[in-house]
């Protein structure tokens, strides 16, 4: 064994940048189910996401039209499910795994001709002599920007649900649809557009995994980031620092128990293997311990005439 | 009375199942009768066709097979298919809607194929990589530890901080072997080498193996080797430079010359077009086949020029004694990694210990998980 293998000022960067994929998903589903909208299709609208992201920046050479068409692309993608769902009234669950479905097969459509080739790379954030501060700079300052509008949608999703007026209303919608309703606001419109939101964040989530971290495009290769994503969700009890809190504790145990393993340790690997898991789970159950519970229409038709 | 009530559901409900069981039955008599002039050759995956490595490989020995035989043979393959329970629906699926023969290109598919087959004696079913056998069940696979042989010769050649990265999949027999393989050819040339293997847990999964593949080049590892499918390991060692690689499954060409200096492919056309053929022929009966170089199953893609000239000269001509015969990837003297004897001098390891492969070579100081 030799722990002097592991930089703990690299492995912390490294969890920062492994959780970004699932924060960007986790907290567009959270605006969603707040809404009252169970999208089980997250993986879906994260491999199209991914897919789009990479053709788009193959073809154009900059990361950063591909991310925002990713953006588009996962918003694009999830509008049929607000179509099923706000207009057709469908059931929630069965058409968002029908998306996931959809979203694996048209990505692999559209991505056969972009097998084994490299994407333009993404520069890191310039941070000048900020990003010299020995430990904080180099786990702070040393990331690509994606890592950073991760960080911002968070906040933002927080302040907007929690102190505005237009979270107020998102919030109600998710809690009691006929409520809402009754005192005038439009909830299909509101719904679809927290729908396309998710979508959005989601695709962006996809395309960091096709664009930064891996990056060439491969059939399927979000490879269930998605439904962690959506479990995070729950796990956090729809608050959106818990997702955050639980995005860097899985990331972070991920490439702790690589590192281990590459070190040598001692413990069986398959402890280190199943570890993220159950660590994330433990802690955030025992955080939610609280009163939190989820959106009161969370998973709920709405039918204007009931 | 309750227990007529009981006997009456009981009777109802059986004539359900024959019903159910005679219109399945009438079912795939329909589709066997439409199909009979041409042989259904079924095929199922571990992951995507377009992953660039294992399944890769095994597709194109489907179009090849399609190919070969054109209008007398129709092929149907489901991709991404988790091993387990999920695999025998597929399984049963396939052979309820008339194939012929089914192939299932996965260790993790071992007893749903043993348990499918059960049920199907009239199928024909290859399982790759596994080691149960049964009258309708053939095993086939290909000794890929003869490329891991010249793979760990190259990479102790080259390798300059003696660290050599492994990501592992599943601890199962053929990785073990492929580890040590790999392992005694590097230590052979480099008595310095050091193994540090990860078990990443998956077939596919790119997001983890390019992970993984990082942490080892962050702990000073300059070759990394993979045993799982995808190309993403191949890409982070390009991002990181200085560093090798080998394809995996598949040539992974677009890798090269650095990362990827050599690689292994499969190659599985031939044997799925004599099987085929042996099916329409009538004369298909349950093998175990297991062949390496000398037989062309496993191919040793194109060594390229971030090789030096000697080195390469070596590793082909290790190539060469491989594919003859003349030398053994496992050659004796040789202790396991608890100290005990394994191969006397000049000694080479039988086809039983090698199928059932469980421990290390004397030299690796990991553990490998149970």
């Amino acid at each position: 064994m030799d722990l002097s293998a592991i930089n703990p000022i690299i492995l912390i960067a490294a969890l920062i940048s492994a959780a970004t994929p699932i924060l960007l998903a986790a907290t567009g589903e959270l605006v969603a189910e707040r809404a009252g909208v169970l999208n089980l299709g997250v993986e879906g609208m994260m491999i199209t996401g991914a897919v789009s992201g990479f053709i788009i920046s193959v073809n154009t050479g900059s990361p950063a039209i591909g991310f925002a068409m990713a953006a588009v692309g996962g918003a694009t993608l999830s509008l049929l499910f607000a179509f099923l769902t706000q207009v057709a009234l469908a059931n929630q669950v069965a058409s968002g795994l029908a998306l996931t479905l959809f979203g694996l097969g048209i990505s692999s459509l559209l991505g056969q001709n972009y097998v084994g080739i490299k994407p333009p790379r993404m520069p890191d954030v310039d941070f000048g002599p900020i990003s010299d501060i020995p430990v904080l700079g180099q786990i702070m300052f040393s990331h690509d920007p994606i890592v950073y509008v991760g960080l911002f949608i968070v906040a933002g999703v927080w302040t907007t649900l929690k102190f505005t007026r237009a979270g107020l209303i998102l919030r109600a919608v998710g809690e009691n649809h006929d409520a809402a309703h009754a005192l005038g606001y439009k909830v299909k419109r509101i719904r679809t557009l927290a729908i396309m939101f998710g979508g959005a964040c989601a695709g962006m989530g996809g395309a960091y995994i096709s664009l930064i971290r891996v990056p060439q495009w491969t059939e399927g290769m979000t490879a269930g980031v998605g439904w962690i994503a959506l479990a995070l969700v729950v796990f956090a009890s729809w608050k959106p620092w818990r997702v955050l809190l639980g995005a860097y504790l899985f990331g972070g145990i991920t490439q702790l128990q690589l590192n281990l393993q590459g070190a040598g340790i001692a413990i069986p690997v398959e402890y280190l293997a199943m570890s993220p898991y159950i660590v994330t789970i433990v802690v955030l159950v025992i955080l939610s311990a609280d009163k939190s519970r989820a959106p009161g229409s969370l998973g709920r038709i709405f039918h204007a005439s009931q | 009375m309750p227990l007529d009530g009981a006997n009456t559901y009981g009777e109802v409900h059986m004539k359900f199942t024959k019903l159910m069981t005679g219109a399945a039955l009438a079912l795939g008599l329909a589709t066997a009768a439409v199909a009979e002039d041409k042989t259904k050759v079924g095929f199922v995956f571990v992951g995507p066709v377009g992953d660039g490595g294992w399944t890769y490989e095994h597709n194109k020995g489907r179009l090849a097979v399609e190919e070969s035989f054109g209008d007398k043979v129709e092929t149907v393959f489901v991709e991404s298919v988790a091993e387990g329970p999920d695999s025998e629906r597929v399984m049963t699926e396939m052979a309820l809607n008339g194939a012929d023969l089914i192939f299932t290109t996965s260790f993790g598919y071992m007893d749903p194929t043993i348990n499918v087959a059960a049920k199907f004696p009239n199928v024909k079913f290859e399982h790759a990589t596994g080691y149960k056998q049964a009258d309708n069940v053939s095993v086939y696979s290909a000794r890929f530890y003869e490329g891991r042989a010249i793979q760990g010769h190259i990479a102790g050649k080259m390798t300059k901080s003696n660290i050599i990265g492994y990501i592992a999949s599943f601890p199962i027999p053929e990785v073990i072997r492929g580890i040590n393989s790999a392992y005694i050819h590097a230590k052979k040339v480099n008595p310095d080498v050091e193994f540090k293997i990860i078990w990443a847990y998956t077939w596919f999964d790119p997001a983890k193996e390019a992970d993984a593949a990082k942490v080892l080049i962050e702990q000073g590892a300059d070759v990394v080797l993979q045993h799982t499918d995808s190309t993403a390991p191949q890409a982070a060692a390009q991002d990181a430079g200085n560093v090798i690689t080998f394809g995996q499954a598949s040539d992974m060409g677009q890798y090269g010359p650095l990362p990827r200096v050599s690689s292994i492919i499969d190659d599985w056309a031939p044997y799925y077009i004599a099987r085929t053929q042996a099916v329409m022929d009538g004369t298909w009966t349950s093998t175990s086949t297991w062949d390496g170089i000398g037989a062309g199953m496993v191919g040793i893609g194109e060594i390229s020029d971030a090789v030096p000239a000697d080195v390469k000269a070596e590793a082909l001509a290790l190539k060469a004694s491989l594919a003859d015969g003349s030398y053994h990837a496992f050659t004796g003297p040789l202790n396991k990694a608890d100290g005990s004897a394994w191969l006397a001098a000049g000694e080479t390891a039988n086809d039983g210990d090698l199928a059932g492969m469980g421990f290390y070579v004397e030299g690796i100081t990991a553990e490998i998980p149970k």
